[in-house]
């Protein structure tokens, strides 16, 4: 049924739809309304055989997972940023442990400086932990691929993220079309584990591996992963299918048929993105756009199929890992490595922190890739004169202070400077 | 695509009229997007929502830097911040005030609309009187049905019974009413 509803409280009546068993979360920043409104659901009898834990920490919030996971439930936990990293133990833990949690991440800045606004640096600071990740583009995929991430973590008792962007989807109230329990029950069987704590069947999880094993217990959560890539996209077939409407797989293509220049984006920024190719194919300028959903495991045959005919690749990252450049631009530079003649490849990074990508600079930036193309990384909408005289200023002494609060000083500067000029 | 900005303080219910108005496209059949603009909310600091209304379904996800119409709950912040940034020429503009457009001195921006786009609507009396508080922005929704359109009263008035149920939600649809009733004699006249 369609309703007008928000992202957050959207997810939590998709979770709830999926009949989750232990739902645990520590509830306050940086937390988003889903646990909220699972709360509620769970509070007001609507979710049978469900206990809500409310936990100390999010590292507790995900220790609690694998207990709950580990002893036969299904399992559910959310979090974001700083809290993610918080659990960072456990999260590798979740995973090597073989335990199908589905967790969301609503998207945001990791500080500092401290920032509370979206991009994706939490989910790529756990890009090697040994889960699973799936993005959403819109919140109608949000609320799908919850549905799908628990059957898809089940079958292959492989922990699953999706990753969500905070704020720009999670408060975003838009049309959603919320399936029935009938149809979430016909696509996601009742939890069946491969291996679960049972006192009247002692078992031990969790045993010490030395040099002798180690490699092979990774190796195969590496063929796990590999395995995922057929899975997902048999999931999301069926997922059609049942629910009459395509969300998640590995990835979707937008007008990349004789696009010169074809983008590769993950989450949100797909849908402005798409509006900026309409608008230049009206003028005359092919664009394409290929929207990764799965980054975990990274889809490299369906992306080098996807880009097979393109001659430049322009990668958006909303996440900059410092000391190298975009980390999804690093991920589809080696998936190239593949191909026999490989596109060029731009690297942009956009959206860190909260930072708006209009449709403006996104049109210059694909134009720019035609016309004056870069190497290297770059930032979108970078304030160039703020970065100069900060530099210059580092130069000038030693004692130079921290930067956030010398970038600030200057933009209050400016900002006071624009308001005196106002007309009263 | 119809693009709306509300301006206000925190505990005005800038975000919940952005809701409720994409709330009301939304019972029409149309696709509606409502968002606030992110920040460290606060009671009193100023607050932006936006509300996207369009026939087709909408992808964009930037902040609305240039609005069809503008709804400003508080009139002081006009001397804040620049409001009307990126209004449309042809815009709408509706500021919550019992006074005249003149006695906010705001007849500058009023100048480079239309004729008639710019209006005052007394939405914090209004609130008071039906609601007992001074919460604006349902009586403002009530205005902009009248002076904009896009949306009809009555889907107005069910998306506030739906943000609030109960007694509370039929104080703020005569909230609406009125204001709605006040706008569409002064749009007559």
């Amino acid at each position: 049924m369609l309703h007008q509803i928000e992202g957050s409280k959207a997810m939590a009546q998709a979770i709830a739809l999926c009949r989750p068993q232990v739902v645990c979360a520590y509830p306050i920043t940086p937390q988003t309304h889903i646990v909220e409104g699972l709360g509620e659901i769970i509070r007001e009898g609507e979710l049978d055989n469900c206990e809500f834990i409310n936990v100390e920490s999010e590292f507790a919030a995900l220790s609690v997972a694998i207990g709950a996971s580990a002893a036969g439930a299904r399992a559910y936990t959310a979090t974001a940023s700083q809290g993610l990293l918080f659990m960072a133990e456990a999260v590798y833990n979740a995973a090597g442990l073989g335990l199908p949690i589905v967790m969301t991440l609503g998207n945001r800045a990791i500080g500092a400086p401290i920032n509370i606004w979206n991009d994706h640096s939490d989910s790529m600071a756990m890009r090697e932990s040994g889960w699973l990740q799936l993005f959403a583009e819109t919140n109608q995929e949000a609320v799908d691929l919850h549905i799908i991430a628990f059957r898809l973590a089940e079958e292959l008792s492989v922990p699953t993220m999706v990753c969500v962007d905070g704020f720009i989807l999670t408060h975003a109230v838009e049309r959603v079309d919320l399936p029935e329990q009938a149809q979430v029950d016909a696509y996601l069987p009742p939890y069946e584990p491969v291996q679960s704590l049972d006192p009247n069947d002692p078992i031990s999880i969790g045993a010490m591996v030395g040099p002798e094993a180690f490699t092979e217990v990774r190796y195969l959560q590496y063929y796990k992963q590999q395995q995922a890539l057929g899975l997902i996209e048999q999931l999301s077939d069926e997922f059609a299918e049942l629910f009459g409407r395509a969300s998640g797989g590995l990835l979707r293509t937008y007008n990349v048929e004789d696009a010169e220049l074809v983008v590769v984006a993950m989450g949100s920024i797909c849908g402005t993105i798409k509006d900026v190719i309409d608008e230049m194919a009206a003028d005359g300028v092919r664009v394409g756009l290929v929207t990764l959903t799965t980054f975990r495991p990274f889809p490299t045959e369906a992306l080098n199929a996807a880009l097979s005919d393109a001659k430049d690749v322009l990668v958006i990252d909303r996440s900059l890992d410092v000391g190298m450049g975009g980390p999804l631009a690093s991920n589809v530079a080696i998936a190239l490595r593949e191909m026999l003649r490989p596109p060029q490849l731009f690297s942009a990074i956009a959206g860190l922190g909260g930072r708006p990508v209009p449709k403006t600079s996104l049109h210059r930036l694909f134009r720019q890739a035609a016309i004056q193309p870069w190497s290297g990384v770059h930032f979108l909408d970078l304030n160039e004169r703020v970065i100069a005289r900060e530099i210059h200023r580092r130069g000038k002494s030693r004692r130079a202070g921290p930067t956030a609060e010398a970038i600030l000083k200057q933009l209050g500067q400016e900002r006071a400077a624009r308001l005196a000029r106002m007309p009263r | 695509m119809f693009q709306v900005r509300i301006h206000g303080r925190g505990g005005q219910g800038v975000v919940t009229a952005a809701e409720m108005l994409s709330v009301a496209a939304f019972l029409e059949g149309k696709h509606a997007q409502a968002f606030p603009s992110f920040g460290s909310e606060r009671t009193g600091a100023p607050v932006v929502a936006f509300c996207r209304i369009s026939d087709k379904e909408i992808r964009l996800r930037e902040p609305i830097q240039e609005p069809d119409a503008l709804i400003v709950q508080d009139p002081t912040l006009f001397k804040a911040l620049d409001v009307t940034e990126g209004l449309e020429s042809d815009g709408y503009l509706i500021v919550n005030t019992a006074r005249s457009l003149a006695e906010i001195q705001i007849e500058t921006i009023v100048a480079k609309l239309p004729a008639g786009r710019a209006i005052a609507a007394p939405a914090t009396e209004l609130a008071l009187k039906f609601i007992n508080r001074p919460s604006p922005n349902t009586a403002l929704l009530g205005a902009f049905a009248a002076h904009v359109g896009v949306v009809s009263l009555d889907s107005v008035c069910e998306a506030i019974r739906r943000a609030f149920p109960g007694k509370m939600g039929e104080a703020n649809v005569e909230a609406a009413k009125a204001a709605y009733a006040l706008i569409a004699a002064k749009v007559a006249a």
